[in-house]
């Protein structure tokens, strides 16, 4: 690995604004990775002339004293289920693609702030999975063992950070599409607080639950891809100082675990006691609804959506994927509404679990990365549908609307990532990610 | 699993048949399940509103 791609944005950032490094060069190097790893299908489509003239008039913004932010000059990916001017929108599909006339808004802040877009990652497809197998463009390889999965469904995105195709990305989070993946591939995956960002440009999977958010090497560039996104002033993220309380929420979101996913969160609250922070056990009543509630809205929301396209591709979609959306079908009118009112328990008995407490600590993702073509994996000596297991931890906070974080918290025995997530108050991403940087510090 | 969820899952798979999609069944099965603990749920949540005086009056006594 070249220097040049083994570093974060916030590193990087100074060396560009002082043009001691060439953002052509740095989207050289982007694109030589990219073109290496090609047989692990992360990237869809690449930009690779129209990246270069992106960085060569960044490179001449920048010597001209038009630096406009961290982010200027930085090549950024985007999943290809989010719209570029110009691009096919595929979503991972055979259906026929649409080639948008503008930018997702979340892609057009980031152009604001000088990003340089260098392609668009492959995704599970639809958004409608968590593993990434499923999609036109073969399935997203791990980055560390090409025989598992990178998660889902923003699988590209991830495995290109992971093996620095880019700097930084956007995902979307329908029910833990940007956490999962983040955490099977050892990077940091942000969601904001329900409808911070925009979704306009980004193709639905379920309207209620879809988030757009940032995946990124470190929690600091994470922060600063989310002030892009959002639009606001990019400027430095510093950890929250003085002493922090992380509220632990045991039963249905820690049991079971892999062991090594819970040798990662002890391994974390002890770091975080070490650093002398209160960790407390703490309960979201309820918590034991989240899938079927999860379940009784995705379905029929994305099956609403889909419905003129099965009407005229079916054949199209991928086996898998056809079949979950045909199942939203059958869905009663009756208890997508008893879903409806169970979520607003839920998003209370989160909030209930988060007073006095800076955030929820918890794993990410009960199990490491899946082999690909894997129907079930052995969790705690229990035997569960992959897509199950991925969904469990991360899905309930889709439906309460909570920002949330995954930060890797190193490797298990097999050397695969393992992570922890954070998840923060409503409506304050911006602290959340203050703390998460703190947290990445203390497991240093 | 209800008699309501039940009858409900018979109609759904004998439709997903008819309509040439019958690698629907073990899903709506699965889906059925998850239906009876939804409205399990429900009925606990309506019962705890009740409890506390919240929940709106029968719908009948209204009339």
């Amino acid at each position: 690995m070249s220097d040049v791609t083994a570093s974060s944005i916030s590193a990087l950032a100074p060396q560009l604004k002082a043009l001691t490094v060439s953002p052509v060069d740095v989207t050289r190097a982007c694109l030589a990775r990219i073109e290496a790893h090609r047989s692990g299908n992360a990237f869809i489509a690449v930009r690779g002339d129209d990246a270069i003239a992106e960085a060569r008039q960044a490179e001449s913004e920048i010597a001209a004293g038009r630096y406009r932010s961290p982010l200027h000059g930085v090549p950024i990916a985007v999943k290809d289920l989010v719209d570029v001017a110009g691009m096919p929108t595929t979503s991972g599909s055979a259906l026929p693609a649409y080639v948008p006339a503008h930018d997702a808004p979340v892609v057009r802040r980031l152009r604001e702030a000088g990003a340089v877009i260098i392609g668009k990652t492959n995704l599970h497809e639809f958004a409608f999975g968590t593993t990434s197998e499923e999609s036109a463009f073969g399935p997203v390889r791990h980055p560390i063992d090409p025989s598992r999965s990178a998660g889902g469904s923003s699988g590209g995105s991830a495995a290109a950070l992971a093996l620095r195709m880019c700097y930084g990305a956007i995902g979307t989070d329908t029910g833990g599409s940007i956490r999962i993946p983040a955490a099977a591939c050892g990077i940091v995956g942000l969601k904001p607080t329900l409808g911070e960002l925009s979704c306009e440009g980004v193709v639905p999977l379920s309207h209620t639950l879809d988030h757009v958010g940032p995946m990124a090497l470190t929690v600091a560039d994470a922060g600063l891809l989310y002030q892009g996104m959002k639009g606001t002033t990019i400027g430095t993220v510093a950890p929250a100082g003085g002493r922090l309380t992380f509220g632990v929420p045991g039963g249905y979101l820690q049991e079971p675990l892999d062991a090594d996913v819970a040798r990662a969160l002890e391994r974390t609250r002890a770091a975080l006691r070490k650093a002398g922070h209160a960790v407390v056990d703490v309960s979201i009543p309820h918590a034991e609804w989240t899938a079927d509630v999860y379940l009784h809205i995705v379905l029929p929301e994305a099956a609403w959506y889909h419905a003129p396209l099965l009407a005229a591709h079916a054949d199209k979609y991928c086996p898998g994927v056809r079949l979950r959306l045909e199942m939203g079908r059958y869905v009663l009118a009756e208890d997508y509404v008893r879903a409806l009112r169970l979520r607003d328990v839920l998003a209370r008995s989160v909030e209930q679990s988060l007073a006095g407490c800076d955030v929820l600590l918890l794993a990410a993702l009960a199990i490491p990365a899946a082999p690909i073509g894997a129907a079930t994996v052995e969790v705690g000596g229990s035997t569960q549908p992959v897509r199950a297991a991925m969904l469990k931890l991360t899905q309930l906070f889709n439906m309460t609307g909570h920002p949330a974080i995954s930060i890797p918290a190193g490797p298990g025995t097999d050397g695969l990532p393992r992570a922890v997530q954070l998840v923060g108050h409503r409506g304050r991403t911006d602290r959340l990610v203050e703390v998460a940087a703190a947290v990445e510090r203390a497991l240093r | 699993m209800s008699d309501t969820v039940a009858s409900w899952l018979a109609g759904a798979v004998a439709d997903a048949k008819q309509r040439g999609l019958a690698p629907l069944e073990p899903l709506l099965t699965t889906l059925a399940k998850s239906t009876a603990a939804l409205r399990a749920a429900d009925a606990e949540f309506r019962a705890a509103d009740t409890a506390h005086g919240t929940a709106r009056p029968d719908p009948a006594s209204e009339r």
